[in-house]
């Protein structure tokens, strides 16, 4: 039982943390807190399918093989998210941060909708890898494959992008642009290069998420970013804002929140789960306003 | 002599007189020249200038944006159905009221005073925790907030119906209704602007580490502005649920959210002027990208815009205002009389 707990634990903390590591990545580079993210998410998803109205899905992307399709999927994120930045973040370059956030609750409108006008508003079924949700024994426990993958796939994403941030130019050059993107500059840092970079990861981390989704699910809904950007969010917050172990660690932590409150809740309070997760939130904010892991540059400097 | 401040003061009072007229002016247009529809629409606009204003009182004097606004209108909206339905209805409706509510069968007008003090209660408590956060922390906050509310509503089904409509509200907004409380809620919002705490509240706004510099305690000043924003936005969501006499909580979430923030965005979040005019434009083109939606004939083909373009629309045209007007259509401008108009007979300047 408790086995069982700390498999769902990871394997849903995994995801919010890939999540929230997407939305730290360019709240870092570039003060932008991307409302537009759980619409990355949902527009990878609906990638995989055909668009029409009809109420069964034909698989489009989904098609291919899976390597494949994975690499398609975390391109055509990667993709969306460099157009997004070149087509709407770069003209608002120099804008304040409550403007960027504004112009990006707006493209999520726009690309929720998009996907409304071009799929309808009704979830659809996607049948992709049914095989994952087998359980396996583990000791006293039994866990879907799919978990076990998920786990492991977070751990070689979490690994892969430290050594990129630590070790490769681009990462050097991102945490510079985060730790002063004007001294960055100055220092020969191309500013469009960086952010593209930041936005191309993200974006893929973005198709990352949803291909989890689909897996775990296997339906392709229009709304299905909100829940987990929201959850996200949260995380990018409580681990203090730009803080990439930060984001990694409260989106654990929120998964682990979670997967308690599910497991520890009588039944009738069950469907409020998530209005006492966000409640717990706003209450560790009262204790630690900065975050767990506040920035250094967290204070503004006079 | 007459001093510069006193002329800046007594410009100051003609804006909200201005505001009302053009609004009358507006209701008495849309009235005398439209249909049904158009008297609907009124209504509608109406209301929302009420939220919108309500939202301005906090986001425009702090320049935090909120995502929660929205929220509040929900509270509202519940706790006016709550007072004022039919008791015999609710038994059957929302069979888990507290028996002191299921009997209650009040006026609308009391109902919604109450909605928007339940809401300012609401925003009172939770404010205290939210705006500790710095601004963007805090904007990210008042959205959990908002999910928060969405989540426990959509839930709660003895008492609030769950995502199953509340219906029967009655259907007293006029557009005289709704342009009375707007008036109140512009009057309320400039009395706020010009008094020391809006003052002192947009000092932070400009410059938060000058303004503590100065003596200005943040914390308390928004919490105020939080408080009385969120009392209007109660009574706004009070009068949209009795406008269309049904209630869901999904008609006060993230699309009403949505069109709360396009509307001061492109008004101009800067000033009073910016929020009443941004709801009057984003109004009148919502207004018309509906019909362009249901279909028009030309000749003999019939042309539509898909629905949900309409929402596409606007969110394009919200990011182009940020990118080619960043401060929206008024520019932080207020609506006022000219100095010399206000000045008096024989004080002219020199």
């Amino acid at each position: 039982m408790s086995l069982q707990l700390l498999f769902d634990a990871l394997s849903l903390g995994g995801i919010y943390a890939i999540a929230a590591l997407g939305i730290a990545l360019i709240f870092g580079v570039m003060k932008l807190v991307n409302f537009a993210h759980g619409q990355f998410i949902a527009c990878a998803v609906f990638a995989l399918i055909l668009p029409s109205t009809d109420a069964v899905a034909a698989l489009g992307l989904g098609l291919l093989p899976t390597p494949l399709l994975i690499l398609a999927i975390l391109g055509f994120g990667a993709g969306l998210a460099v157009a997004a930045e070149a087509l709407v973040f770069r003209p608002l370059r120099n804008a304040s941060p409550v403007a960027l956030m504004v112009g990006s609750f707006a493209l999520g409108v726009a690309l929720q909708n998009l996907l409304l006008v071009l799929y309808g508003g009704r979830p659809k079924a996607i049948s992709l890898w049914a095989g994952l949700v087998a359980p396996v024994r583990i000791g006293p426990a039994e866990v879907p494959l799919l978990q076990l993958i998920v786990i492991a796939a977070v751990i070689a994403i979490l690994l892969a992008l430290g050594l990129m941030l630590k070790r490769s130019r681009l990462g050097l050059e991102m945490r510079a642009a985060a730790a002063d993107f004007g001294m960055a500059q100055l220092l020969g840092v191309r500013a469009n290069r960086v952010i593209s970079g930041a936005f191309a990861l993200s974006g893929a981390l973005a198709a990352v998420v949803a291909l989890v989704m689909v897996a775990q699910t296997g339906v392709a809904d229009v709304r299905m970013g909100g829940q987990i950007m929201l959850i996200a969010f949260i995380a990018t917050v409580v681990g203090g804002m730009g803080s990439l172990p930060g984001a990694v660690a409260a989106g654990l932590a929120i998964g682990a929140a979670s997967a308690l409150l599910q497991a520890g809740l009588p039944d009738a309070a069950r469907p409020f789960r998530d209005a006492f997760l966000y409640a717990l939130v706003i209450v560790v904010l009262l204790f630690r306003p900065q975050g767990l892991f506040a920035a250094a540059d967290a204070k503004p400097r006079v | 002599m007459i001093t510069q401040h006193r002329i800046r003061r007594r410009m100051a009072t003609t804006t909200p007189i201005l505001l009302a007229l053009l609004l009358l002016a507006f209701v008495a247009l849309t009235l005398a020249l439209g249909d049904r529809a158009a008297a609907r629409m009124a209504s509608e606009t109406l209301i929302r200038v009420t939220l919108v204003v309500g939202f301005w009182i906090f986001a425009g004097n702090s320049g935090v944006i909120s995502f929660g606004h929205a929220a509040f209108a929900c509270v509202g909206a519940y706790v006016s159905a709550w007072t004022t339905l039919n008791p015999a209805m609710k038994a059957t409706l929302l069979p888990g009221l507290p028996p002191a509510l299921a009997e209650a069968h009040w006026h609308v007008l009391p109902a919604a005073l109450t909605a928007g003090l339940v809401a300012a209660a609401l925003a009172l408590v939770t404010g205290a925790a939210i705006l500790r956060l710095s601004g963007i922390a805090a904007s990210i906050a008042t959205f959990a907030f908002l999910a928060m509310v969405n989540t426990i509503w959509a839930n709660w089904t003895p008492v609030t119906g769950g995502t199953s409509s509340v219906v029967g509200l009655a259907r007293y907004v006029t557009p005289w209704v709704a342009l009375g409380w707007a008036i109140a809620a512009i009057l309320a919002a400039s009395l706020y602007a010009a008094s020391a705490s809006g003052l002192a509240l947009r000092a932070t706004r400009e410059d938060e580490v000058a303004a503590s510099a100065s003596g200005i305690d943040q914390y308390r000043h928004r919490l105020l502005a939080y408080t009385l924003s969120a009392f209007f936005c109660g009574v706004g969501g009070a009068l949209a649920g009795h406008f269309i006499g049904v209630i869901n909580p999904d008609g006060f979430y993230l699309s009403l959210t949505f069109l709360m923030l396009a509307m001061l965005v492109v008004g101009g979040i800067g000033s009073l002027s910016g929020a009443v005019i941004g709801v009057l434009a984003v109004s009148l083109a919502v207004e018309a990208l509906v019909r362009l939606e249901k279909g028009f004939t030309l000749g003999t083909t019939t042309f539509a815009l898909p629905p949900g373009s309409q929402e596409i629309i606007i969110a394009v045209a919200m990011i182009l205002v940020l990118v080619f007007r960043p401060a929206g259509l008024m520019a932080g401008r207020e609506i006022m009389l000219p100095a010399r108009w206000v000045t008096g007979r024989g004080t002219s300047q020199n």
